[in-house]
């Protein structure tokens, strides 16, 4: 379930009939629900250029909307609530519209405000911390160190032919296991090239803690990979040596 | 490992991660990028998580299905039609 809240208005969206029951009533499409809370809020200013506005916010919405769902995806790992927070995330956009300063920096402010709904609502659902504990190890796990054999020189690249036998579920699912914390910094940073100062602001902290989270998230991201090759039956599985390894 | 200069293989690689990312300052890119030519090993390294991230890039970009798309369509219409909707202009 998601949230989207204004000023004085909340408005909740849910799919599932199995989940909780919202605190209102729920809406089952966003748009009209979102349109609503907006067009009651006695708050928000009068609009200029309507026209012009409504047609340059229509294409920047489209022209990020893939990136914006593929993100999503990877953020909520379910197909309807990545939908439902993407839509969120463009109807808060449109209430915010006068706090972006800038029309190039369009793709990173809509991003921000998509990032920020889903950890509110993330931080609504659970009580986990942010961090969770990593064994030290897995801090350090490379599939390059793990696969690579410098004796073969060009004749045989391991290291390369592990990531062909990878198809794009493989990397979804190991994307999906990794913590929040560390899959919200390796999605913005490897899916969507965001700078680790942008994704500094986006996530409202230092950029040192974006270096940490990164360089764990891909350890955790190539060990999960590994694992995944070795129960698919892709690569041997590890000996007990590897295993202590790993 | 081979003629590093003025940076290692154990520097190298330290700094791998945010010279891919593109983080490094001007001089210390260069160093890294030095190091990379002159060292097979270092390069092959490079090369290779080069090859990961952007098999990870291609996860980025979700497929639209058109009702979604058309879904959004309907929420910026409505929303930007709506004679009581408007955007914050502070």
């Amino acid at each position: 379930m998601w949230r989207l809240s204004t000023r004085e208005t909340t408005v909740w969206y849910s799919r599932s009939p199995n989940r909780e029951p919202p605190p209102r009533t729920v809406q089952p499409q966003l748009s009209g629900s979102a349109v609503q809370a907006a067009a009651h809020d006695p708050e928000t200013p009068s609009m200029t250029s309507a026209g012009e506005d409504r047609h340059w916010f229509e294409d920047a919405v489209l022209d990020v909307l893939p990136d914006l769902l593929g993100t999503a995806r990877r953020l909520t790992r379910n197909h309807a609530d990545a939908e439902d927070l993407s839509a969120e995330a463009v109807a808060k956009a449109w209430i915010s519209i006068g706090t972006l300063k800038d029309r190039d920096n369009f793709r990173g402010w809509i991003f921000r405000i998509m990032t920020n709904l889903f950890i509110s609502a993330h931080r609504a659902r659970t009580s986990r911390p942010d961090e969770e504990p990593l064994p030290d190890e897995s801090a350090a796990f490379s599939l390059f160190e793990r696969l690579h054999q410098p004796f073969l020189l060009w004749w045989s690249t391991p290291e390369k032919e592990f990531l062909d036998k990878l198809v794009r579920e493989d990397f979804e699912r190991a994307m999906d296991a990794l913590p929040e914390p560390f899959r919200l910094v390796v999605v913005l940073m490897d899916l969507q090239g965001f700078s680790y100062a942008d994704i500094a602001r986006q996530l409202d902290v230092p950029i040192g803690t974006i270096r940490s989270r990164l360089s764990r998230g891909r350890a955790l991201l190539q060990k999960a990979l590994w694992q995944h090759a070795c129960d698919a039956g892709l690569r041997d599985a590890p000996t007990n040596q590897e295993d202590q390894n790993a | 490992m081979n003629d590093p200069n003025t940076i290692d293989c154990a520097e190298a690689l330290r700094l791998l991660a945010e010279y891919l990312d593109g983080e490094l300052r001007d001089g210390v890119h260069d160093g890294v990028e030095h190091h990379l030519h002159a060292c097979r090993s270092c390069y092959s390294r490079a090369e290779f998580e080069q090859l990961l991230k952007t098999q990870l890039k291609r996860l980025g970009s979700g497929e639209v299905r058109p009702a979604f798309e058309e879904r959004i369509r309907q929420l910026v219409v409505e929303f930007t039609t709506s004679p009581a909707s408007r955007p914050d202009n502070e």
